[in-house]
């Protein structure tokens, strides 16, 4: 049997950074229709204002910084982060809340830190979580689906909503989230914090009619449809297998013990897996090539700690969803992880 | 106790020569230039806050509005001060070995009598303060001042040295100060009065109004990216006067 041998490099498609991004991008789509859907027209427009934002400041700092400003917009990972923020904030934020978020992501996080490839932090995350603990007002008025809002909430209404705070009617956010038989509506995720807190148990929140109609079946769809548009990445090969995979297989053991001991007080693992950003993290955010572990041992161990991390902020933590916090708190011992998990060099013993 | 005033006068003496030896050697032209020396050291080149990185606790943990970053700046321009030209008086006196000690004990008396002082007169920022006008004692810029300068230096340098020193940390506090109530609250000196009395209510501005105000500029973590972004901007100024 003759065996064939070739010499190195085996990988034999050349991708450049933009090509890579744009195909993020289109992995995201899925997700952004579904969501569009479910939820209504404004995240567009969040994603639009997000996008212009970025791309002028990255354009501004390049141009501050002597570098070639085209070759910086045109690798698309400012409209990638861009992008990220825009879909992880509630829809009908103002439109101050994305700029303010899309600038220090940009500005502070990547540029400052050297630039993309060099930033610590995934930016979209610590844009994120720094309109998560600056205006927690806003970052935590999420809509209910479409067919359980109250008001009927066209195109106009959204803009006018973003732009001025108010529909055209003169509703606020608030109003319009509230007015179902005055039920306050959060995420699902907050909702059984919120339940856990005055003593309920989970399953008796979960029979209610708000449970069985809103917002859960809502952000389960949307994450379907992110986990279809992370797949489709796998299959092209822009994202490797074993992040996700340890952490989607961290999150539901990890989240299984505690679901084990007292299922009245903590959640089920596919609830974990299919609510809050758990889908969008695994493939879109923990993956990110630059503040991610870049071994292959390394990046299981990665995974699995933020898994980790992600149960424990959700079962104990103040906030109602943790992907960010976990990703930038892994993000932090990348370096440790890279240094522990080097491979060995062939022919050579561990040392 | 003959060993002792032997002892004793022999660094009276030595203080004499010192005192002597400064009036001698230093005409009036090299005094000014010392003088101008210390204030480019404290208020730029050598700054407590941004260069040296001194007693960030306190700058980074009570800079959250301008009038507890001035309150905590003047009582630590105080403290700098006094226990520079108290170290300088006795540097002949101190044992090398146990001089820390002194020297720690003499900013711990001078920190507790603004406490009091503080208590006293200034209530409110007393309390708004809090744990932060004791800790003064661990602000190691003033100990490294004692060390690094008061101890070898003459009284009148000592001085000058504190003052510029405790001018160039109270500047950086306030900027921060001003900073991160801008971007809070959209005020600046609001609750002024806790520190100079009701007739400086007026001082009080308001830039802007806002329902919701910037939580990240109130907390430790708008603190440590303003400072990062005040270093960053003191570097760049640096380096434009470098390639002049």
């Amino acid at each position: 049997m003759a065996l064939f041998s070739s010499t190195s490099p085996h990988q034999r498609i050349k991708r450049r950074t933009p090509e890579i991004m744009k195909m993020v991008i289109l992995g995201l789509t899925p997700g952004i229709i579904v969501h569009s859907y479910l939820f209504g027209l404004a995240i567009y427009v969040q994603i639009v204002l997000a996008v212009v934002t970025a791309v002028a400041v990255e354009a501004l700092f390049m141009t501050l910084r002597k570098r070639s400003v085209m070759a910086s917009i045109g690798d698309y990972s400012a409209v990638l982060t861009a992008i990220l923020l825009a879909i992880a904030i509630p829809s009908l934020a103002p439109w101050w809340v994305i700029v303010i978020g899309t600038l220090f992501a940009i500005l502070i996080v990547k540029h400052l830190y050297g630039g993309l490839g060099q930033n610590i932090f995934n930016p979209a995350m610590a844009g994120y979580v720094l309109l998560l603990i600056s205006f927690p007002v806003q970052m935590t008025a999420w809509l209910p689906i479409q067919s359980m809002q109250a008001f009927p909430v066209t195109f106009i209404d959204t803009l006018s909503l973003i732009f001025t705070g108010f529909s055209v009617d003169g509703y606020s956010v608030t109003q319009i989230k509230t007015s179902i038989d005055g039920f306050t509506l959060a995420t699902p995720l907050e909702t059984i914090r919120n339940a856990l807190h005055v003593g309920e148990t989970i399953s008796e929140t979960l029979k209610t009619t708000l449970f069985s109609l809103d917002s859960l079946q809502g952000s389960q769809w949307v994450n379907l449809a992110y986990l279809a548009g992370g797949l489709l990445l796998l299959k092209k090969q822009v994202i490797m297998l074993y992040i996700p995979v340890a952490f989607i297989v961290g999150v539901t053991v990890f989240s299984f013990i505690p679901f084990a001991s007292d299922p009245d007080l903590y959640s089920s693992p596919l609830y974990h897996l299919f609510s809050g950003a758990t889908m969008l993290g695994a493939f879109f955010i923990l993956t990110d090539p630059v503040t991610a572990s870049t071994t292959v041992k390394g990046r299981i161990i990665y995974g699995l700690l933020c898994a980790l991390l992600v149960v424990v902020i959700r079962n104990v933590g103040g906030y109602p969803d943790a992907v960010a916090f976990a990703v930038l708190l892994a993000n932090m011992c990348v370096p440790l992880i890279d240094y522990y998990s080097k491979p060995k060099v062939y022919g050579r013993k561990r040392t | 106790m003959t060993q002792e005033t032997v002892h004793n006068t022999a660094n009276n003496a030595d203080l004499e020569s010192d005192i002597a030896a400064d009036e001698v050697d230093l005409t009036a032209n090299e005094d000014l230039q010392i003088y101008k020396d210390l204030s480019w050291q404290g208020l730029w080149k050598n700054n407590p806050g941004i260069v040296q990185l001194l007693g960030l606790c306190p700058l980074l943990a009570v800079t959250n509005t301008l009038t507890n970053a001035l309150g905590l700046g003047l009582a630590t321009l105080f403290v700098v001060i006094a226990s520079n030209i108290l170290i300088s008086l006795i540097r002949h006196h101190v044992p090398k070995a146990i001089r820390i000690p002194v020297f720690v004990m003499i900013i711990a008396s001078l920190v507790s009598c603004i406490q009091l002082l503080m208590n006293a007169y200034t209530y409110q920022l007393y309390l708004s303060l809090g744990i932060f006008i004791p800790l003064i004692v661990t602000n190691c810029m003033i100990i490294g001042r004692a060390e690094a300068f008061a101890s070898k230096n003459n009284v009148k340098h000592s001085a000058f040295d504190g003052l510029m020193m405790g001018l160039g940390f109270t500047a950086v506090l306030v900027l921060l100060g001003a900073g991160r109530e801008i971007l809070a609250q959209g005020t600046l000196f609001d609750g002024i009065e806790t520190l100079l009395g009701d007739w400086a209510s007026f001082m009080t501005i308001t830039l802007y109004n806002t329902d919701t105000s910037f939580l990240l500029a109130a907390l430790p973590p708008g603190a440590f990216i303003l400072m990062g972004l005040i270093i960053a901007l003191k570097n760049f100024i640096d380096h434009k006067i470098v390639n002049k």
